[in-house]
């Protein structure tokens, strides 16, 4: 079966002379479109002004178009049986029920009556009630550690007066993570069966993970309006892809053998998925799962925007009255619920993953469920104790601790002492660095720069690539978002530059210290799992809003992957080769830059594309810091409910991300193929 | 081989990766070469193969990698679609069966263990060898109680409440073959059940599944890459090159005559004292039997020690007990002599 790839062969074996003259020919191409590109750019302008800058003219009106798409969807679009309107308020219905189910529950208690006349017919469950129900739930899950820490991290919810805001984020997660697990789960299963629907699924999930999450806050907004439905459809529409395709990876590394084993002992279909393929890839499944929770905790803050209310609220508020305390406080409360909920689907996915210990043999309805009659036994208990003493039932406001004031004490300090060191780095850099640079970037022509990018396109990738890249930076220019989008660009390529800058020598430090490693990576995660508004605070209020400040909580939020993939990369290395430089005699600088680094570089090219996805996806948070670039088009857009201008923007942006990836990704696989 | 009808036969067997497929079969008079496919751009895994299995017999496959063995096992219960030919299975075209046939045949009269033992890595031992009888809808007591005597058969009495993982290679073996035989299938294929396992395990699991055979008289298809192997245990052996079947017949008739020298390349290193029974080496009876005898059906090899202690020939007996030739000690050294 060797002759099972045979559009590989002629690739490897071209005729050497014809191979000479192309590599001569590749050696000219760059410089001389370089040349000819500065040459454009300098002197073109006063004959070719529409090269230089989008005739407004020639705009397409995509935003109107959307526009009126959205407003045609919302009055007239039907499907025969059915409104698109109901279909909205059907899903709105859907998630609403159980939410306000969960809700009551953990929040508000039973109510009847509507609005601020409502009245409390039952509290929800206590303080103490929740403790100890997650601690059972820990422990078993995974035994008394586990118990204690989520135990612990719920602990400090109460301690630290974040319990009524935490329950209502909580309730949200509650619902939205089911709902998301089952529909990826659905979804990944059709395309799992259906190659035309995963054709077709494949890129949409693609555009749902690189647009920015503003973008489809807006369309959200319209369809199901401001408030904690909405904000789960968001959440959903976040936090689903990944499942999606966990799913289908999950399905399609099932070894061959099991689906023979399957069809040999005479299953139908039904039988197959349910009883043999899904039972088969729990593991990765629960990897799923797993990403669905940690991806709806990372939606809890702007889904706020939306109406979802919560410890995202408490963040953006703070945020909005720069009062770092506060909100340092409401975004550690969404990392103790992050890690507990990580922690906890974590130990059930190694459960699943291992032989369950024996049911135990008794009839007695405690023998049979322990877990749930203690819970049981909990829940009646501390609503007796709630009715005999308040405190039982509401953790009382004089045993809460606060930090806020140390923290924003600290910041208040930081700025007194060292205003002007402060005020001289951030000039410096924003007057020699960041200012030019952004007058050059504006400056350039984007026909030039289209061309450029195709003919990038190109050479890493063929004529595809070419075509790819090239209509994608033509349709930014179209809609009329260049300048715009120079903005974006320009910011976030100094800051990966930076991230780079810092991370990539990181990276190789700690890639051979194994104790700076463990260091570097609790760092890492604590910069990856802390709710991105929560750095934006300090950098605004050391350095005020601007794009510096912009820059600096990109760099913090981007600079985790260049770290890590610069790691793995160097430690992935084949130690044999490594052996076999250090047996040629190679000092270990000689050992690091000729041999590590070489083969490492694919890996830390990845590493980079990775950077430039995240500094994308918290540029456009930085919007809310006053930058002028399309993130800030969304964010307006999402003021004003303007579905059209928001998707153009957003949809701009993922233009860029796919832009980036795919350059990047050819150019990683071709060294890859060049290096192994 | 005593019954007329085989249990199974396959005439003309194709299967063609890759474009084209059937329409490849047709120009060249139905019989396209291995280099006629490639250049069309298709992979052709098997190429008209036609075997006969009969009842209760060993069958083994045997061919290296990418021989096509596996696919050619898969086309046999359809796991493939074959892209030409007809599996007669106890008479009955499988390739013309409907899917809920094929459903019914897979479920009640096939079996199949998997190289990588394809062990339900959620289900306990008993879950995993209950599983066949799970699905047709067996209730609980009764299929528990069916994979108990499966188990105990390959000998893993005990274990039913562990999980597959906590098993060694062998054992999860173990569990493949009783999970196989749990639906009690007249057709039973092996492929290359041994392969992954370690050398001194895979002997001890081919003598168990000749223990097995003895008592269980299965109809089996057998694939594996390694010719001891397939000497052991054949009744009948299939050499198969690049998806053709080189030349099939008795272990006996592919070491005494390999049809190609790429079958004799496998036969050169096998003692042929193991392979060649005694009744190809008897001559005629002559008056009186002598008083020590040999089964006409015993090898060689075996019959050389009874030579010890000094007679020159020894009677041969067929499967009653009647003498019906003799083998002198100057054939069996002759045989002994050339490896």
């Amino acid at each position: 079966m060797g002759a099972s790839f045979p559009f590989l062969q002629p690739v490897s074996t071209p005729l050497p002379e014809r191979a000479g003259q192309r590599a001569v020919r590749a050696r000219w191409l760059w410089p001389a479109a370089l040349l000819a590109f500065v040459l454009f750019w300098q002197f073109a302008k006063p004959v070719a002004k529409w090269a230089f800058v989008y005739p407004s003219a020639w705009e397409l009106p995509a935003a109107r178009w959307i526009g009126r798409a959205t407003k045609w969807l919302q009055d007239e679009a039907t499907f025969g049986l059915f409104t698109f309107t109901d279909l909205t308020r059907f899903v709105a219905a859907v998630i609403d029920l159980p939410y306000r189910a969960v809700l009551s529950l953990l929040s508000t208690g039973l109510l009847s009556g509507q609005g601020s006349s409502a009245v409390q017919q039952l509290p929800p469950l206590s303080w103490l009630a929740v403790l100890a129900i997650v601690a059972l739930i820990g422990h078993h899950a995974g035994g008394l550690r586990l118990a204690a820490l989520v135990t612990a991290c719920f602990g400090f919810l109460v301690l630290f007066g974040q319990w009524t805001s935490a329950m209502v984020t909580l309730a949200s997660i509650v619902v939205a993570v089911p709902i998301g697990v089952v529909v990826g789960l659905v979804l990944g299963l059709a395309a799992f069966r259906w190659p035309p629907f995963e054709r077709a699924l494949v890129p949409v999930l693609d555009l749902m993970q690189t647009i920015p999450v503003f973008a489809y806050l807006v369309p959200v907004l319209v369809f199901f309006g401001f408030g904690p439905t909405a904000a789960i459809v968001a959440t959903l529409i976040y936090a689903l892809p990944p499942m999606a395709r966990v799913t289908i990876l999950a399905l399609r590394s099932v070894p061959s053998e099991i689906r023979d084993l399957g069809n040999m002992v005479g299953c139908s279909r039904r039988q197959m998925t349910w009883r043999v393929m899904i039972p088969s890839a729990k593991d990765s499944l629960m990897v799923g799962v797993n990403q669905v929770i940690m991806l709806s905790l990372n939606m809890v803050i702007i889904a706020s925007m939306i109406g979802a209310g919560g410890l995202g609220f408490d963040v953006l508020a703070a945020l909005r009255r720069l009062d770092i305390g506060a909100g340092l406080e409401a975004g550690l409360a969404i990392v103790a619920l992050a890690v507990a909920l990580d922690r906890l689907s974590q130990a059930y996915a190694e459960k699943a993953g291992q032989p369950a210990a024996l049911a135990p043999s008794g009839t007695g309805l405690v023998a049979r469920h322990p877990y749930l009659v203690a819970a049981l036994a909990v829940v009646i208990v501390t609503f007796l104790a709630g009715l005999a003493v308040p405190a039982a039932q509401v953790f009382p406001e004089g045993w809460q601790v606060s930090t806020g004031a140390f923290w924003s004490e600290v910041v208040r300090w930081i700025n007194v002492n060292f205003f002007d060191a402060l005020e001289a780095i951030r000039n410096a850099i924003l007057l020699n660095l960041l200012v030019p640079l952004k007058r050059l970037l504006g400056g350039l022509p984007w026909s030039g720069v289209v061309l450029m990018l195709a003919l990038a396109g190109y050479r890493l990738g063929g004529l595809r690539l070419a075509t790819l890249v090239g209509v994608l930076a033509l349709l930014i220019a179209v809609t009329g978002q260049w300048e715009k989008a120079t903005i974006t660009v320009y910011l976030c390529g100094v800051s990966v530059v930076f991230a780079a800058l810092i991370g990539i020598p990181l990276g190789i430090l700690a890639a051979e210290r194994e104790r700076l490693w463990r260091w570097l990576q609790l760092v890492i995660d604590t910069l990856q799992t802390l709710p991105s508004f929560v750095y934006l605070m300090p950098v605004v209020m050391l350095f005020r809003v601007g794009d510096f400040t912009a820059m600096i909580a990109v760099v913090a939020y981007a600079v985790a992957p260049a770290i890590r993939y610069t790691v793995l990369g160097l430690q992935r290395v084949d130690p044999r080769v490594v052996e076999a430089g250090r047996a040629m005699g190679c000092t270990r600088l000689q050992i690091l830059t000729k041999i590590k680094l070489k083969l490492a570089l694919p890996e830390i090219m990845l590493g980079l594309n990775q950077t430039i996805m995240f500094a994308l996806s918290m540029l456009v948070i930085t919007a809310l810091v006053g930058t002028r670039d399309l993130g800030q088009e969304v964010y307006i857009a999402l003021t004003k409910a303007d579905t059209g201008r928001g998707l153009i923007a957003g949809l701009s942006v993922a233009f860029i991300a796919i832009i980036a990836d795919r350059l990047i990704s050819a150019g990683a696989r071709r060294i890859r193929e060049r290096v192994s | 081989m005593a019954s007329d009808q085989p249990k199974l036969v396959c005439r003309g067997i194709w299967k063609i990766f890759g474009a084209g497929g059937k329409g490849l079969l047709a120009p060249d008079g139905g019989r396209p070469s291995g280099a006629d496919l490639r250049a069309a751009g298709a992979v052709g895994a098997v190429r008209d193969v036609n075997i006969e299995v009969h009842a209760g017999e060993i069958f083994v496959i045997m061919g290296l990698s990418g021989s096509g063995k596996s696919t050619l096992v898969r086309c046999l219960s359809r796991l493939i679609e074959p892209t030409a030919g007809d599996i007669l299975f106890n008479g009955e075209n499988l390739l013309a069966a409907s899917e809920a046939r094929m459903i019914e045949i897979r479920r009640h009269s096939m079996g199949m263990v998997f190289q990588h033992f394809a062990l339900l890595p959620h289900l306990t031992v008993i879950g995993n060898v209950a599983f066949p009888l799970e699905i047709q809808g067996i209730d609980r007591a009764r299929r528990e109680e069916r994979a108990r005597r499966m188990i105990e058969l390959v000998g893993l009495a005990g274990k039913e409440h562990v999980f597959p993982r906590e098993l060694s290679g062998g054992q999860q073996q173990r569990v493949g073959i009783a999970r196989s035989l749990a639906v009690e299938p007249e057709l039973w294929f092996l492929d290359e059940p041994f392969s992954a396992l370690d050398p001194l395990i895979r002997r001890e699991m081919q003598d168990e599944f000749l223990r097995l055979q003895s008592v269980l008289k299965k109809t089996i298809v057998f694939i594996t890459h390694d010719f001891d192997e397939a000497i052991r245990l054949a009744d009948r052996i299939a050499i198969m090159k690049d998806g053709e079947i080189v030349q099939a017949g008795t272990p006996e008739d592919l070491v005494l005559s390999p049809a190609t020298p790429y079958v004799a390349e496998f036969t050169r290193s096998v003692a042929r004292a193991k392979v060649v029974k005694v009744a190809s080496l008897m001559r005629g009876l002559d008056g009186a039997a002598p008083k020590i005898s040999i089964s006409d059906r015993a090898a060689v090899a075996e019959a050389a020690p009874l030579f010890a202690n000094g007679a020159d020939t020894l009677a041969v007996t067929d499967g009653e007990g009647r003498a019906v030739g003799l083998l002198d000690r100057a054939a069996v050294v002759d045989v002994m002599m050339r490896g």
